[in-house]
């Protein structure tokens, strides 16, 4: 493939001409074209996911290990959980991971007002989720297992594991409250993508933000898929 | 930026555009579905030390379910799926790393 770089050097102001008067006006000028554009960008958001898996996977990490040392208060920590909200809430964020690869679709196919629609679902969803993790959270403070100072919980047939029920609620906390954070975050994406999308910034010929978008939530849903077994159902 | 021989037809044309069929993406819904309720069904019985490898490996399908087509790497070039499998990998010696440690310390082989 002939380098554009080079070829740029030798002709810059016809090149430029030419690409003012064709170029989309979301080509930035250092690509040669949208296709170029949008594998760029695809892919650099692939390594920020990446970075997101290696962060989040030293806290399973940490998890499995701990899980390996006390195995019977894991499994009493997990009985704590209500996995019936759990399942609900997994399916509320699949749910959501499924109207988010539908808004690329309807972005890719230009679809202006079922793009929009599609992104407000989404949001609809994740704020749902969020809500009842919320609900989640008062249900176990109230019952003592907020750990630290205001940890007052007692596991009555064994009283021995309480300490360790108290760290399995550590990381119940800390993976929940990152994955929730996360959501967060892409809430207030999702607002901006909505007011974008309304405006018609994207089409057929440029959808990559919505699907970069797409790509930051589907991993949270992989967060997610991984917390309900491992938070909700192991013994 | 180096293109693969497969994907040396997007350069030159507008957008790597691929769209995918509608159906697929409630068929891969569906399926997220089924093996959801799968998971919650084999959590209800007493499967020893099977509980555990069972529930990742429903977590692991539903992942590379999510991965390959919401996440269109199925679609996608080379480069990306170098990015995808370098971070599991990555994960893998993270936790590879940490269990040799972990689990050898009771050896006590000096």
């Amino acid at each position: 493939m002939a380098n554009p770089t080079l070829h740029h050097l030798q002709h810059p102001g016809e090149l430029e001409e030419e690409a003012r008067a064709h170029h989309h006006p979301f080509l930035q000028h250092h690509f040669e074209d949208l296709g170029q554009q949008h594998e760029a960008s695809t892919l650099g958001m692939w390594f920020f996911v990446a970075q997101e898996i290696l962060f989040f996977g030293g806290v399973f990490c940490a998890y499995a290990v701990y899980r390996v040392m006390y195995p019977e208060a894991w499994s009493a920590g997990a009985h704590h959980q209500n996995w019936r909200i759990g399942l609900v809430n997994t399916i509320v964020l699949i749910g959501s991971s499924l109207t988010m690869a539908l808004a690329v679709w309807a972005a890719q196919g230009g679809k202006r007002k079922l793009t929009t629609l599609m992104l407000v679902l989404t949001l609809l969803l994740g704020g749902i989720f969020v809500g009842v993790k919320g609900f989640e959270y008062r249900e176990h403070i109230h019952e003592g297992l907020f750990p630290g100072a205001s940890f007052t919980y007692v596991h009555h047939e064994n009283p021995a594991l309480t300490p360790a029920i108290q760290l399995f609620m550590v990381f119940y906390f800390t993976m929940t409250g990152l994955h929730a954070l996360h959501m967060i975050i892409g809430a207030g994406l999702l607002l901006w993508f909505i007011k974008r999308a309304w405006r018609g910034d994207f089409g057929p010929e440029y959808y990559s933000p919505v699907e970069i978008m797409g790509l930051y939530w589907h991993f949270v849903d992989i967060v997610w898929i991984f917390l309900f077994p491992l938070l909700y159902l192991i013994h | 930026m180096a293109h693969s021989a497969d994907h040396a037809d997007h350069v030159g044309h507008a957008p790597a555009h691929h769209q995918a069929p509608l159906v697929m993406y409630f068929a891969v819904f569906f399926g997220l579905m089924i093996f959801t309720v799968l998971t919650v069904v084999a959590s209800r019985y007493d499967l020893g030390n099977l509980n555990t490898p069972i529930a990742l490996a429903i977590a692991v399908i539903k992942a590379t379910l999510v991965i390959l087509w919401f996440m269109h790497v199925i679609h996608s070039p080379r480069m990306t799926w170098i990015v995808v499998i370098s971070s599991f990998l990555w994960l893998g010696v993270l936790f590879v790393l940490t269990f040799s440690d972990y689990l050898s310390r009771g050896w006590n082989i000096y």
